[in-house]
């Protein structure tokens, strides 16, 4: 007996077959609410922080005048401060990660591959507000005594390095800001790069060792054309991170709202500054122009994750 | 000529080969130095009153109760919500969206939302439930952590959904099963490892967030039931306490720390044997 297509089509629906665009329909509101959220994030920060922008105008982006007592609010401070701190904490972590990354898929032996490349990725997830204490603690405090006051006895009056280096040495600084900040995105980029390099094919690496290059030669010219794309994507995800990182800056940056001066000086992120202040936040106006901080530091991070996920294009990498 | 090419082509490397041990060991070191900290500090902030006894005023007695147990609540609030939305909307665009303008929309704010900063998380979340019913609640600070948990599990379950082979699939439909059973009874359960592991990044991620609770959940001195109401949470806790300038209170927010990290710590391991049983690698 032979199955024909019309009894195929003409068999009766399965039982609870009825529920079946209901169900494709709940599911798809499901995934709108992730549309509605970032939505709802865009258009309540626009609003939230409209009041102070139309009231500065521009001069919110260049005035470091923040004064909650007169009402008059300038961002310049904290929005120079977040692309700074952000910027050379990347600075500082780019080549220890590439390293780090590098040491785990060409050099590092056997028995330590796993073992170290587990502790990596773990310490990629410990919480930021552990390295914001630890850099209160242990590190601002060492460094001040370890680093600042001998570097800042040493610099002449007047020279360039004593400019540099004007501030109070407390350890409260955006260098050190930076530094923890550095150590907190480095697992991270560690972590993303190593998943990079271990797409390259191994045949392509060994015919590089086999045409007699060095290991240096086959990351420079093999490894890394290979990944290059996708490579400056994973910087750009570890600097969105830096960018909108809050508790570790928070702890040890010092939080005065004016330009840093110096690597020494105190400064602020935009994190830091909402953190900070948000709460004590009692007229409409301070509330307005901390929400309008937040709206810039969206743009800022919408900006540079965007870049970097077009960058990575379709591939899982984080 | 060609002796001191060769010659200084592999001194190079030799220098680079350095680099890279070198530098993996500062890093292993800075880290291993943090981690040393912190179990050192937090030890001795840890006694029989931390788990029984309220936050303290600052030169009483005291302990982490409120917080640790606010900390779970809204936690665990919050992955209930993330986890029926991020497994639904992983499923719709793992089964239903694929490939359309609509599902790659979506996929791609979803990667958006995964490293957005959480502080303005934190800052939305207070524009649309704490301002306009003039209230902090323990409920917007777990919308707040779902809100970060959600793109998470969505991305994984996203992913170990596409990994299932289409053969399971298929063998749903021929057994006359409806879409949304084969979905439910054979694809969520030869997925739901893969899952789970994704639940636990997210519960892992969200249990140390501070930054979106300090304007939604606020803190509170007491222990406190009542999610309408002001709960505390160890990481609000930690960070007032960090600031304060009383010892007792400092060396609570080690505690705390030390608490935060292994529970953190213990669910990535956990996460990670579940992976490894499900693929050995």
């Amino acid at each position: 007996m032979s199955v024909t297509h019309q009894a195929i089509t003409d068999r009766p629906r399965p039982r609870g077959a009825a529920f079946d665009p209901i169900f494709k329909w709940i599911c798809a509101a499901a995934a709108t609410t992730l549309l509605a959220a970032l939505t709802g994030i865009v258009v309540l920060l626009a609003v939230g922080g409209w009041p102070a922008l139309s009231k500065f105008g521009f001069s919110f982006f260049t005035s470091t005048d923040w004064n909650p007592v007169t009402e008059v609010f300038g961002g310049e401070g904290p929005i120079v401060g977040t692309l700074v701190t952000s910027f050379m904490a990347l600075l500082f972590s780019l080549p220890i990660a590439f390293g780090v990354a590098v040491f785990l898929v060409e050099f590092c032996p056997n028995v330590l591959r796993r073992p170290i490349g587990v502790a990596v990725e773990l310490l990629a997830g410990v919480p930021s507000i552990v390295y914001g204490m630890w850099g209160l603690f242990v590190f601002a405090p060492f460094f001040a005594a370890n680093v600042e006051v001998p570097v800042m006895s040493a610099a002449k009056p007047g020279s360039l390095l004593d400019q540099l280096t004007q501030g109070v040495p407390n350890g409260a600084n955006i260098l050190t800001a930076s530094i923890v900040l550095a150590i907190m995105i480095l697992p991270y980029m560690a972590a993303v790069l190593r998943e990079l390099f271990l797409t390259v094919p191994v045949q392509l690496r060994e015919s590089g060792y086999g045409m007699g290059s060095t290991s240096l030669e086959v990351i420079t010219s093999i490894t890394l054309p290979y990944v290059r794309r996708s490579a400056i994507g994973a910087v750009m995800l570890g600097l969105g991170r830096a960018l909108g990182e809050t508790m570790a800056v928070t702890f040890i940056i010092g939080n005065s709202h004016t330009l840093p001066k110096s690597f020494f000086d105190s400064g602020s992120t935009i994190a830091s500054t909402i953190a900070n202040e948000f709460n004590e936040a009692t007229t409409p106006m301070y509330t307005s122009a901390l929400i309008a901080l937040g709206f810039v530091l969206f743009l800022i991070s919408f900006a540079v994750l965007a870049i970097a996920r077009a960058l990575l294009g379709a591939e899982k990498t984080a | 000529m060609a002796s001191f090419r060769r010659a200084r082509r592999s001194v190079a490397s030799f220098a680079f080969t350095g680099f890279c041990w070198v530098v993996t060991g500062i890093a292993l070191a800075a880290l291993a130095l943090i981690l040393w900290s912190l179990l050192v500090k937090g030890i001795g902030g840890i006694d029989q009153n931390t788990f029984t006894m309220d936050t303290p005023a600052a030169g009483s007695v005291g302990g982490l109760r409120n917080a640790i147990v606010g900390s779970v609540i809204m936690c665990a609030l919050a992955m209930v919500i993330a986890v029926i939305i991020g497994i639904l909307a992983g499923t719709w665009l793992a089964e239903f969206g694929r490939n359309s303008l609509y599902a790659n929309i979506i996929r791609f704010l979803n990667d958006i939302l995964l490293s957005a900063p959480s502080v303005l998380v934190g800052l939305f979340v207070y524009e649309f439930m704490v301002a306009p019913f003039h209230g902090f609640s323990a409920i917007a600070g777990s919308v707040a952590l779902a809100l970060i948990a959600v793109p998470i599990i969505t991305r994984t379950t996203e992913d170990v959904l596409k990994l299932q082979p289409v053969a399971l699939r298929e063998s749903g439909v021929a057994l006359g099963t409806p879409h949304w059973t084969a979905i439910r009874k054979i694809l969520w359960r030869s997925a739901s490892s893969g899952i789970l592991t994704g639940g636990l990044l997210a519960f892992a991620r969200i249990s140390g967030e501070t930054a979106p609770l300090l304007f939604t959940s606020l803190n509170e001195q007491f222990l406190n039931f009542n999610l309408t109401k002001e709960m505390s949470s160890l990481p609000v806790v930690i960070f007032n306490d960090a600031l304060s300038a009383y010892d007792d209170l400092v060396r609570l927010a080690w505690a705390g720390a030390l608490i935060i990290a292994v529970a953190v710590l213990g669910t990535n391991v956990l996460a990670r044997i579940i992976t490894r049983e499900r693929r050995p690698s």
